[in-house]
């Protein structure tokens, strides 16, 4: 599903940052992708390995780090960690003035090239 | 050779975003992007707040669907100006679209543009639009669980309406669990009964929309 639109967007960048240093071929992509953007692994794979064909990185593993999430509470101060579900109030004070610290990355963190 | 990149991945939608809210923001016009499953009550919804709203603000519509043009053609038969867009398979809007159809509309002669997102609760959740507000529909008949299933729509939406509720009796919704799961995805988020093609309700959700339009305004009417 939107597995497409973020593989689209990670061969994109890519390769023009690979242009950009004068590879000719891109070996690895390694990218961080947090647990509430709901990105299914495998999803990402299949749309990786559709879109690749015929460019640069052609032969080019992607690697995916899922981050866990993890929230500070804007009242108390405590950092917690959490699932989908219940990171919306401080478990420590009880609070609804909780930031997302991490969880929502889709980032390309760096990529191995020739 | 490792390069370190860190660069966003949706970098190049994001930045479209940003310019598309500079444009809707500099043409002083609110943009709604309206996100809910096929079926929900999208274009039914668009229209009951339509007529709600149409004394006071004037409206546009931009419709995203995979392929076709009648939910366009049933806001244009109320004399309501609207772009179809077509996906052409993708499940949700991008910022490029968007852009596009926005540009076939007056946006100085408006004050509200309505975007109807393609009919689907995972994706459209992810993508910025350059909207000044993203809101959300979930109808009585596709579940009170919808919220534990597609968590990340109930939390990026500012607004959620629960459409169909004249049905409420005749479907096994469990409106209590239903608030209460959407009320620890997001605290601050009103949730508002309606039946779109009945009325009921749609005065409350189209009272908090005028108010939402009228503070991006900085309060002028």
């Amino acid at each position: 599903m939107h597995e497409l639109g973020i593989a689209s967007g990670i061969l994109t960048s890519a390769v023009e940052a690979a242009e950009g240093a004068g590879a000719v071929r891109i070996n690895t992509v390694d990218v961080s992708v947090g647990v509430l953007t709901e990105v299914m692994e495998d999803a990402l794979q299949f749309a990786w390995e559709a879109l690749r064909a015929g460019t640069m990185a052609e032969d080019a593993t992607l690697r995916v780090t899922i981050l866990g999430a993890d929230s500070r509470c804007a009242d108390c101060g405590h950092e917690f960690a959490h699932g989908r579900f219940d990171g919306a109030k401080c478990p420590a004070c009880g609070s609804y003035l909780v930031q997302l610290v991490h969880g929502r990355e889709l980032k390309i963190d760096s990529i191995d090239i020739d | 050779m490792k390069v370190d990149l860190e660069r966003q991945i949706l970098a190049a939608n994001d930045v479209l975003a940003a310019e598309n809210r500079a444009l809707f923001e500099a043409a002083g016009v609110f943009v709604l992007d309206l996100m809910a499953s096929p079926g929900a009550g999208k274009t039914s919804t668009i229209l009951a707040t339509i007529a709600a709203l149409a004394d006071r603000y004037s409206i546009g519509v931009i419709e995203g669907d995979i392929a076709g043009k009648v939910d366009a053609e049933r806001v244009r038969a109320h004399g309501i100006p609207a772009v179809q867009i077509n996906t052409g398979g993708a499940c949700h809007l991008e910022s490029a679209m968007v852009r596009r159809a926005a540009e076939t509309l007056d946006l100085d002669s408006l004050d509200l543009v309505i975007i109807e997102n393609v009919g689907n609760l995972v994706c459209p959740s992810d993508f910025d639009l350059g909207e000044s507000a993203k809101v959300m529909i979930l109808s009585v008949p596709e579940g009170h669980d919808k919220p534990c299933k597609y968590p990340n729509i109930f939390q990026v939406s500012e607004a959620i309406l629960l459409n169909k509720y004249d049905t409420l009796g005749v479907f096994d919704f469990d409106e209590a669990e239903f608030r209460s799961v959407v009320a620890s995805l997001n605290p601050l988020a009103p949730v508002f009964p309606l039946s779109a093609t009945r009325g009921d309700g749609v005065q409350a959700w189209a009272d908090w929309l005028a108010a939402r339009i009228d503070l991006a305004r900085g309060g002028a009417t």
